[in-house]
């Protein structure tokens, strides 16, 4: 009901989606999460992963659904995503940091080291997350996605960054 | 008087898809848009469209508006800019201002894909200035690169009211929310969660009660809707805004079809009264076809398979393919167009789009 009361999932309505990945899963190291929930006509994921770890078959409103043992992680169906609903998870990233890669289509985009404001699903800050690593090459298409670090315990819960200056009030 | 075998009023996608597969096939081809350049509503969409690889889903709209364009101008249809077109009188003669100057030019065929005009609502303060249309600011944001404000509350949560918002985030506005007089979110929630993950609440069964300012809009003040859409007494808040956007629908621009004769039905999921067509998008009067968002509001992506649909049937009646030929083509499109009207937000346009079809086997 969140979802389509307040633009976000609570947890029971993420866990039920083919496209969400099982917590044991999740454990093992990094995997994509597919945050897509409505019968929409859309299959570029599909497409994008080359290890045709995302299925949507011949109905193009089919949900995607995941393989997850297929998936190694890459990111590469992420930025490929009209809907910006998709992201990789590593769990098993540190004894303390998990990491998330998310597409981000504002301007400053940050630096790589930089440290950043993690918010989750509501908009609301959670924590600071460092900037691993930005990917913006051609292919694309203008939507960078950009690895952050965050508490362990975060993973499943940061879903954007907001830059540390762009803070201000006018 | 000039003749021309097709005459398609509007180059959006419909009208540069319908001249693509008729142009195609031989047919000569004039296409006149009102505007200075070509491409319709595709060249304020920055955002990367859904879709499947037919429909080149992934890509931004942008740049299906330039392929579109550049297919034009590799297959050679004459495209009048700068061409207003004021009126269709009988035997299917069309008045078109182009630069200034009146013609008359006497067409076979006649396509409108003149797409559609945004709703507007009245409350006390609209007529302030700041109170705009969510396509005026696409255009300024998107085309013209001014911003309208800095702080924004947007009307409406469609997919026009959620993508214009994020948009106007990436120019560089505040949006302070986004309000909706439905209990739920009207648009896709991938949109939603995409500005609401960026800071935007958006607020269900609520509604703008009052624009306040003196020259301009200087505050909003909304109020919450009972389930009787009621207003809550003592519900109310207010935002210091500057700009209020307007994303409350949109209706088919049609008025060339009522001027040309077409009979009208109302269709309320489709966007109210469009003209009657059949199968091939004529419509009751013989030679006028219909595609795109007058033919019903719906999405470029459909737009498209509209517009080709019209261009092949169009080439069809003129001689330039034949039967067996054309239904292997438009087999294709109905496969492809039932993929897009699939889902709980296209079932509805599909079953609307079939009543509309049956009415046109009545007349
Ligand atoms: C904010 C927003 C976001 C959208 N996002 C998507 C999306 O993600 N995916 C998607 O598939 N669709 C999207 N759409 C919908 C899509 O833009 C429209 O459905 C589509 O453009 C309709 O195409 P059309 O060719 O019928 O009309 P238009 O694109 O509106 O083109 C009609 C053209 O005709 C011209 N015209 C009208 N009357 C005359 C006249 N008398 N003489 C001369 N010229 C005339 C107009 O100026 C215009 O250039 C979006 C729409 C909006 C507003
Ligand atoms: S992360 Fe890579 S392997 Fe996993 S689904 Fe996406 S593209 Fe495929
Ligand atoms: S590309 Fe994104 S929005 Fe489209 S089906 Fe896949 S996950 Fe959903």
């Amino acid at each position: 009901m969140t979802l389509i009361k307040d633009g976000f999932f609570d947890a029971d309505e993420l866990k039920i989606l083919p496209g969400v990945p099982s917590e044991e899963r999740l454990k093992k190291g990094p995997v994509v999460v597919i945050e897509c929930a409505q019968q929409i006509p859309c299959n570029p994921c599909e497409e994008a992963c080359l290890k045709g770890a995302i299925e949507i078959g011949e109905s193009i409103v089919n949900l995607p659904k995941l393989n997850a043992d297929m998936c190694s992680g890459c990111g590469l169906c992420v930025a490929a995503c009209p809907g910006q609903a998709i992201f990789v998870v590593d769990m098993a990233y540190s004894q303390t940091e998990a990491t998330v890669q998310l597409p981000y289509e504002f301007l400053p985009c940050p630096k790589e080291g930089e440290v950043v404001a993690g918010l989750n699903r509501a908009g609301e800050k959670v924590c600071d997350a460092k900037v691993l690593k930005v990917l913006a090459p051609k292919k694309f298409d203008r939507t960078a996605v950009i690895k952050i670090a965050v508490p362990k315990n975060l993973g499943m819960i940061v879903r954007n960054i907001q830059l540390k200056n762009s803070d201000k009030e006018d | 008087m000039k003749e021309a075998e097709l005459v398609i009023v509007g180059a959006g996608p419909a009208g540069l898809s319908a001249a693509i597969e008729a142009a195609k096939a031989g047919v000569k081809v004039m296409i006149c848009d009102e505007n200075q350049r070509a491409g319709g509503q595709l060249f304020k969409q920055i955002h990367k469209f859904f879709g499947s690889r037919a429909h080149q889903a992934g890509t931004r709209g942008i740049d299906i508006g330039q392929n579109l364009l550049n297919e034009v101008e590799k297959i050679g249809v004459d495209v009048k800019l700068d061409a207003v077109v004021w009126g269709i009188f009988s035997d299917r003669r069309v008045g078109i201002v182009h630069e200034g100057k009146n013609t008359l030019v006497k067409a076979k065929k006649i396509l409108l894909a003149t797409g559609a005009a945004e709703n507007v609502l009245a409350f006390p303060g609209w007529t302030l200035a700041g109170v705009m249309g969510a396509g005026a600011i696409q255009t300024m944001v998107n085309v013209h690169r001014v911003l309208p404000g800095k702080n924004v509350l947007m009307i409406g949560s469609g997919n026009v009211g959620l993508i214009v918002s994020y948009q106007l985030m990436q120019a560089g506005a505040k949006v302070a929310a986004i309000v909706e007089a439905m209990p739920r979110i009207g648009g896709y929630a991938v949109h939603a969660s995409k500005v609401r993950r960026a800071g935007v609440p958006i607020l269900t069964s609520t509604t703008i009660k009052e624009a306040k300012g003196k020259e301009k809009v200087e505050k909003a003040v909304i109020i919450k809707l009972d389930d009787k859409f009621k207003q809550v007494a003592g519900s109310e808040k207010e935002f210091d805004v500057d700009v209020i956007c307007l994303a409350v629908g949109l209706s088919p621009l049609a008025e060339l079809a009522w001027m040309a004769g077409c009979k009208f039905t109302d269709v309320p999921e489709l966007g109210g009264l469009l003209a009657i067509h059949n199968e091939d998008m004529e419509t009751t009067v013989p030679g006028i076809y219909v595609a795109g968002d007058i033919a019903g509001i719906e999405e470029a992506s459909t737009a498209i398979e509209e517009g080709r649909l019209a261009g092949i049937a169009i080439a069809e009646s003129l001689g330039y393919i034949n039967a067996a030929a054309a239904k292997e083509q438009k087999q294709q499109i109905y496969k492809r167009s039932d993929q897009l009207r699939d889902g709980p937000f296209g079932i509805g346009r599909r079953k609307a789009k079939e009543v509309l079809i049956s009415r046109s086997l009545k007349q």
